[in-house]
Parts: structure tokens; sequence; C-alpha cells
């Protein structure tokens, strides 16, 4: 067991390290593009041309780039924005980051729980009006875009509706830390959580009546049914626990793309400073310091929460253990 | 059935009347399984024996309450110590599956939740009949375990379904059956999915039941060899109906049915001269909805004639042969006081023994190489050529 996290971990330092050589290769050594000129941004006087290249090492051997670019990552921490003046890029990332977490974190709670609620239900009552209804709410969640949502959740908390006692709680677009104002970061957030949520409601809740519905026909269950169990049980300590191992691979991928900044629409519909903004802004600037952190950041992520899925799996699938 | 008389004893455990099971499909009515009875006495093996769609499991499956199909039709009726089977509410079958009624399935791969220990599975069905606490069902579920035939027991309830090799998944399976002491275990074709030696260790565990639990059990099977070496009385299915049902012995000595008599000549001799090829059944069974209004086996069977061809499906009636060692009227005499099986009268649903022509006795292994019993399709009869070789082999 312990052998097997510590391999795990192992390939995780593995894959961020391509990962970091990969990103870089594409911003910094792409043929037929100084990236002198595109870190320094445009119209950037000659001295300042002439810093940026000793700074990154551009007259250097790319091993060598690659190197002090990860310096300025990781140890130094002192990448810093050119087209933003100066800007520390990594304090940027860390600022941003806990906003983010913060949005995803509650939106990935509700949607675990109703998807969960929502999944069981259905297929408890397959085939009644309650399993269509549900199913249909799913597909209606899933189809609507949610910078779309977010615009209409907006328009009626914030301006048509704000002024009747159902909205009137609602702050302005924006974020309150939760280290500053515990129940302001809670209503600055609880609108954002659920607009994120709508869409993964839809659909890991038909993922998992789906499994469950494929489930009912395995011999396991028929053995749970010949043991005299009742159906509650049945579908909950054998069919529910069965499909988790489904279940918590899906979440894992997409609770940490949102991590690495997949929440990007979110995040500017609600106003939210989250990373997802931030690599927005890097992109539309063409922020070459920035995109890389972001992106790195992102990576991160990814990689770990795939670790952590991973690790979950030892538990949830005795199988797994043994193949390892 | 018309033929089969009124049970001798009180009350068998299971009283099995007419049973017929149909799915819907398509806006008609399947029939699965068709008129199939049969009783089961206390600490009685009856094999219920088919080829794969004969019904077998459908059977198994419908006394269980265990289909859930919808639209499913099932009518009869069985009795279970006197108490009705069909029809009853799910929350009364859930109260007798488990505790009264015990399953064991063919594959124990698949049969056991991978995500829990074999242990917690067990104590989950102890603990579901009866209140005990998670100690006490767990030294419960050791004992049984062991009793199984299981090394190590304490360490095999906390692996792994995966961990564990076929037979010992078989076992630990056959202990959760057994959990609640139920007083009839179906075993739905039990060792299939193992390889040969761990076959035998586990019929020699299932038929050493009725004496260490004083368990019933319908035991499934396409097996012949497994029938023979486990069951007192056997069930032939064929198509979904009852082709002939008698004391085993009886049966495998002088099957009065062409199907069972086919089935019987396919297994291979164990000693005389290899055969050329083996007796085949032409054909196939046929599929439900093209099931002919006569004798189902008619179109593959030797015998055919014209009696055989027109509805309805001839009924079950007794074949005439009695093993030597129990006649009937002597037996039926003394299982009253006793208690043990009903008397041995061996039924087939075939013409041929209400014509006054019935299939020959078995022919003994070298006869039966040398001269196929099957070949000759137009002939009504042949000779009985051995009346007396009908020793039940294997």
């Amino acid at each position: 067991m312990m052998m097997a996290l510590l391999r795990r971990l192992g390939q995780t330092v593995f894959v961020l390290f391509g990962i970091s050589a990969l990103v870089f290769l594409v911003f910094f050594a792409t043929p037929g593009a100084d990236p002198t000129a595109r870190i320094a941004g445009r119209n950037a006087s000659p001295q300042t041309m002439e810093k940026v290249r000793q700074e990154y090492g551009f007259d250097r051997p790319l091993p060598v780039q690659y190197a002090t670019m990860m310096k300025k990552l990781f140890i130094t921490q002192d990448l810093a924005s050119y087209v933003d003046r100066g800007e520390l890029v990594v304090p940027e990332i860390a600022r941003a980051a806990p906003v983010t977490v913060s949005l995803v974190c509650g939106a990935a709670l509700i949607w675990v729980v109703l998807s969960i609620a929502m999944g069981t239900i259905a297929a408890a009552m397959k085939g009644t009006w309650v399993d269509r209804g549900l199913m249909m709410l799913g597909l209606i969640g899933i189809s609507m875009p949610v910078f779309w949502l977010g615009q209409v959740a907006n328009l009626i908390t914030q301006s048509r509706y704000h002024d009747t006692w159902l909205f009137s709680w609602v702050p302005g677009l924006g974020y309150v830390p939760l280290t500053e104002n515990p129940w302001g970061w809670f209503k600055a957030l609880v609108i954002p959580w659920i607009v994120l949520a709508v869409m993964f409601i839809g659909i890991y809740s038909r993922v998992l009546r789906a499994d469950l519905v494929a489930l009912s026909g395995e011999d396991f269950m028929r053995t749970a049914r010949a043991k005299g169990l009742s159906p509650t049980r049945i579908l909950l300590r054998h069919g529910l626990r069965t499909s988790m191992v489904t279940f918590v691979s899906l979440f894992g991928l997409d609770f940490a793309q949102l991590v690495g900044g997949g929440a990007l629409l979110t995040e500017v519909v609600f106003g939210l400073p989250g990373v997802g903004r931030l690599t927005y802004q890097a992109l539309t600037n063409l922020d070459l310091p920035l995109i890389m952190a972001t992106v790195m950041y992102s990576a991160v992520f990814v990689v770990l929460a795939n670790a952590v899925v991973d690790i979950l799996y030892l538990f949830l699938d005795p199988r797994v253990r043994d193949a390892r | 059935m018309p033929a089969e008389t009124a049970p001798p004893m009180a009350a068998p455990l299971l009283d099995v009347r007419d049973l017929c099971v149909s799915f819907p499909s398509r806006g008609r009515m399947i029939p699965i399984v068709e008129h199939v009875s049969f009783t089961l006495g206390e600490r009685d093996i009856l094999g219920l024996v088919g080829e794969s769609g004969s019904g077998k499991s459908v059977t198994a499956m419908a006394l269980m309450g265990l289909i859930d199909s919808p639209g499913v039709q099932i009518t009869g009726s069985a009795l279970f110590r006197g108490q009705e089977l069909v029809g009853l509410p799910q929350k009364q079958l859930r109260r007798l599956r488990g505790r009264e009624i015990a399953m064991i399935f063919q594959d124990p791969m698949t049969a056991f939740t991978p995500v829990y220990t074999i242990g917690w599975q067990i104590d989950e069905q102890i603990r579901a009949h009866e209140r005990l606490s998670r100690k006490q069902a767990r030294a419960r579920t050791v004992e049984l375990l062991a009793e199984m035939g299981v090394p190590d027991p304490a360490r095999t309830a906390d692996r792994y379904p995966h961990q564990l090799s076929g037979g010992l998944r078989q076992r630990a399976m056959i202990a959760m059956a057994l959990s609640c002491n139920p007083s009839l275990l179906i075993a739905d074709e039990p060792t299939t999915a193992l390889d040969v030696t761990v076959q035998a260790q586990i019929l020699e565990l299932i038929r050493s039941l009725r004496s260490t639990y004083g368990s019933s059990v319908l035991l499934i099977t396409h097996d012949m060899g497994v029938v023979a070496e486990t069951c007192d009385t056997t069930l032939v299915l064929y198509s979904g109906r009852v082709a002939e049902t008698g004391p085993t012995d009886a049966l495998f000595a002088h099957p009065g049915h062409p199907y069972t008599a086919a089935l019987l000549a396919s297994i291979p001799p164990l000693d005389g001269p290899r055969p050329h090829r083996l007796p085949a059944i032409a054909g196939a069974p046929p599929p439900p909805l093209e099931r002919p209004a006569g004798c189902a086996f008619a179109p593959r069977c030797a015998y055919v004639h014209d009696t055989c061809l027109p509805a309805p499906p001839p009924p079950l009636v007794p074949t005439g042969y009695h093993p030597l060692t129990a006649q009937p009227d002597e037996a039926s005499a003394h299982t009253s006081a006793a208690g043990t099986s009903p008397p041995p009268v061996q039924f087939a649903a075939c013409v041929l023994p209400a014509e006054g022509t019935p299939l020959p006795a078995r022919l003994t292994h070298s006869e039966l190489s040398t001269k196929p019993n099957f070949d000759t399709p137009d002939q009504a009869l042949p000779p009985p050529t051995s009346f007396s070789s009908g020793e039940a082999h294997q």
C-alpha cells in the first residue's frame, strides 16, 4: 500500500515535469517567434528587450532557458509580467487560487449531493414519472450554457427582482474572502455555486442512474435480493457503493479541471477574480509569463487530482488494491 | 398434471403445481415455463435437468420471487410448507428469502459484491434475519466457513471475493446460503463454473448438507453426471415442459422419455471401446413461441409418430418401470412412518408408455458404441435388447 502510494507520487512528479517542458517549448521555443518581444509586450524599448533577454537567458541554450523559467516560477518566484508593469505572477495566482477553490468546492458539494440523490431516486423508481421527470431536469441542466444561466441569474437577482424580499440579500458581484467575513463569503458565492453546479448535476445524475440500472442486472445484485435484504439496502449498500467507483473517477477529472481554471465562464460572469479569469486576461494580453504560470498551476491541479482519485480508488475498489 | 397422484406424505416441503411463467415480448406473452409440477420432501435432493433455455433457472427464480421484469405472468401454485409462494407480496417473500429458502448461483465470482469482504457479506445476511451483534454474526460466519471446509476461516472472512479461488468462493457462497439454516437450498448450476476436482468437492459438500443441516436441495444443472452423483429424484425439463421425472436410479436405468434416453446416450462411456462418434440429438430446442402443439421434442425425436403431433402435449404418465429394490406399494407403506422420499414412481411426458411400447432399458456402453440407438428415425421401436443391464452408471 505504502509502496503503491510512493510509486504514484513518483509518477506525478514525472508527469508534471513533462507538462512543464511541453508548455515551455510551446510558448518559448516556437520557431520563428522571438519570445523576448512577446514577453516585453508591444512597442517595448530596446533597453527593455535587452533586460528581458538577460533575465530569461534567451541568448543561452534551451535547457538553460527552461531551468531559468522553472527557477523563476518555483524557487525565486519572481516571474514578473511586463505587460502588466512588473506585476509578480506567482503571488497573483496565489491570490486568485482561493477564489477559484471556494467557488469550485462549494459547487462540487452541491452537485455531488444533488446528483447522487437524483440519480439514486431515479434508479429506484425506474420507469415511473418521477424517473422521467428527474432525468428531463438533468437534461435541461446539461443543455443550459453556464454563461447564459449566470447572466439570467444575475439579471434576476441583481436587477429585476433584487428589491423583492426573495433576493434583497444578494450582494453585488464580486468576492468576499472567507477569512474576512464568512457569511459574506457564503452570500457572494451561493448563486455562482448553484449556477456552476447545474450542468454537473445533470451529467452526474444521468450517469449514476444509468450505472445503477445497469448494475441492477448484475449477479451480485440478484444475490443481494436472494439474501432477503430490503430494496433500499440493496440499492444503497450494494448498488450505489459499487457505482461510486465510476462516480469518483468522473468527479476527479471534472473537479481538477475546474480548479485548474475551467470555471472561467462562471468567474467572468460573476466577477470573481479567480484563476480562470486570470488565464483569460493573460491570453487576451498575450502575457507569456502569466500564461506559463497559470498553465503550470492548472496542470499541477489536474495531475494532483488524478493522483488523489487513484488513491481514493485504492480505498473504494479492493480489486485495484491488489492489482498494483 | 392428470397422471400424478396426490402426494402421499402429509405435506412435502415444497409442492409445485402447474407452474407457468410467461414473459411479455412485442405484445405477446412468451411461455418460458409451462405446467411444471414437482414435490420436494424434507432432506430430499431434487435435480432439475435441462439444456440452456429449458426454463430451469426461471423456475427457480419464480420460486424465489426474484423475477421482476415488468409484465411477467406467473401462474400455478408453489406451496412451501403450506404457504403459497406464487403471488406472495415482496415483503413477506423477503422474510423467506435467505432465511427459509436460500440460493446459490452459478458463477461465484460475479455473485459476490466485489467491494465487500466475504465475511461482511455473510454477516449481512445473518443480521438481515436475526438480531445479532456484529461480533456474534462474525463468529457464526467464521464457524460456517470452517464447516464448509474453508481453510483459515477467520482470515478468509476478511478477504475480498476476487482474492479467493473459484472453489473457495463457492464454499463461501454455500456458507452464506446456509447462514440462517434454510430448509430449502436452491442451487443454480453450482458447479458449472468450477473445474472438475473442485466440482466433486462442492457436490460432496452439497450432499452432506442434508445430514448436517437437514436441508432439502433443489439442484439445477445441465450435467447428467452431477445429477447421477447427487440427486435422489430427477426432473428433466425440455423446452419449458417436464419431459420426465422419477427417482434418479430408475430414470438413469430406464429412461422413459426419448429425450432423457438421448441425453444419457450422449455421455461419453468410461469403459468399453471408444465410440467412433457419440450419439447426438440432431437439431436444437424450439424457441418458446414456435413450440410444437404436441410433444415439444417431436421434431427431434427418433420415435416420433402421428400421435405425438396434435395438441395437447402428452401428459405425464407412469413409465411402468419400478426399481427392483422398492416396489411403489411397499414404499408408500413405510414412507409415512420414516418420513423419507415419496414412493419412487417414474413419469414421462411421452405417448410411448401409454401405447404399451415403452423405451427399452439403457444399453450398456459397449452395445451403445456398436449400435447407436437413435439413428433409425422411422422405426417406432427397436426391440428391447438388454433389459436387465439397467445399472445407473457414474
